[in-house]
């Protein structure tokens, strides 16, 4: 047995070494029986006197009595302030918990949006901007069957403005989603639908119009699937379209 | 309450008397009410806690009796080589939890209480020489020395019977 050793077997079952000397112990202990035998007697004794430490119990009427002098103290205003310290340091830990996440979750959800934007912009610039091109939903609607994981239902547009200009396959952080291309007068909406699992969360139960990059936005949760409708037309035009997909979601 | 039943356990190994450790308690309490205001958030509130406890103690007639019959100058003595134990000696069976208990009463006082406070309350070094106002080495040096005092005593127990 090394007596370099022996001195620091308790050190090491108090836990108290520092990691490297954790390790060095650690590996001398595998090659010495001596030192391994002295460490599983001396946690034997640390564990019994744990054990043993633990003997006495306050009873019932004692612990009442001490309850009922501290709460009936004049000196009550300390108690409370114990409380109300111990209460003030809870809620701020919330709170700062709160806040870090929910900072997180509106850069993760503005990170979507942009995403979204993104996508949006680069169909408008594509010379070849729809897979499918057709102005019939029964026609694109199948289109994406075997395409995409979910399926969903088109808004029927002959009493409306706007006119169906096809649909692509989009990817928003790697799941597949369809993209739907209507036109209205000048502009053209990019209409996106993805499943709302698959984006992590951060939409939480996010709906509403919003502005990105001069875009209009709104987005919204259905049936488990997430729509974006974006484009330059006006907010009103988006949300007619995007009241049109909502019923169609229905039906 | 915070912390009762640890400190009453605490408290009794110190006084070895219920009575006397129930008035420690009690007043250990009503101190850290009134002295609320001087604890430093941040620190150790355990530490502090047990800290007022131990000089409540210390200062009462059976804490300067008890600290009075053992000199505590040790602590910065050369340390001896830890002898080897037998782990056939140590070796503790249920049926050898009182002995174990007596030999604990049997203790120093300052050996008994570091004890209890690392291997029941779980105390760091750190928390330790908070409770004690020692510094971390003298903790070490103090508890290795109450190690060994327990194992020989145990040991001398254990041949006996």
């Amino acid at each position: 047995m090394a007596d370099a050793w022996t001195e620091k077997l308790d050190t090491y079952l108090d836990g108290e070494l520092s990691s490297a000397e954790m390790r060095e112990l650690d590996t001398h202990l595998r090659g010495c029986p001596d030192c391994t035998a002295e460490v599983l007697s001396r946690l034997q004794l640390k564990r019994a006197v744990q054990v043993a430490g633990k003997r006495y119990s306050a009873n019932a009427d004692f612990r009442a009595r001490v309850q009922s002098s501290v709460t009936a103290r004049p000196r009550r205003s300390s108690m409370r302030l114990w409380l109300a310290a111990a209460v003030a340091v809870v809620v701020l830990i919330a709170i700062g918990i709160g806040t870090v996440s929910m900072r997180q979750q509106q850069f993760a959800r503005q990170q979507i949006f942009s995403e979204v934007a993104d996508l949006h912009v680069a169909t408008l610039a594509s010379s070849n901007p729809v897979d499918v091109v057709s102005t019939d939903r029964h026609t694109v609607k199948p289109w994406f069957q075997g395409k995409i994981p979910f399926s969903f239902n088109l808004p029927e547009l002959q009493n409306s403005d706007f006119t169906l200009l096809g649909g692509r396959v989009a990817y928003v952080e790697q799941t597949a989603g369809a993209e739907l291309i209507y036109q209205i007068r000048k502009h053209q909406i990019s209409v996106f639908i993805f499943p709302e699992e698959k984006l992590g969360g951060e939409l939480a139960s996010h709906s509403g119009v919003r502005r990105q990059r001069t875009f209009n936005v709104e987005s919204w949760a259905q049936d488990g699937l997430r729509y974006f409708v974006i484009g330059d037309a006006n907010n009103e035009d988006i949300g007619n379209l995007a009241n049109l997909l909502r019923k169609a979601a229905v039906s | 309450m915070p912390l009762f039943d640890q400190l009453f356990n605490f408290a009794h190994w110190l006084t070895q008397d219920r009575a006397e450790a129930e008035d420690l308690v009690q007043e250990t309490y009503t101190k850290a009410l009134k002295g609320f205001s001087s604890f430093q958030l941040g620190t150790n509130f355990r530490a502090w806690m047990y800290r007022i406890l131990r000089n409540t103690f210390l200062t009462s007639r059976s804490g300067l009796k008890a600290s009075a019959m053992v000199p505590l100058d040790a602590d910065d003595a050369p340390e001896l080589p830890a002898g080897p134990t037998n782990p056939e000696s140590v070796l503790i069976e249920k049926s050898q939890h009182e002995v174990l208990q007596q030999t604990l009463e049997a203790l120093p006082i300052h050996f008994r209480e570091i004890l209890l406070l690392c291997e029941v309350e779980e105390m760091s070094y750190q928390e330790i020489a908070d409770t004690l106002s020692i510094p971390i080495g003298t903790v070490m040096s103090r508890l290795s020395r109450a190690r060994r005092a327990l194992r020989d005593s145990l040991q001398q127990k254990l041949v006996r019977t």
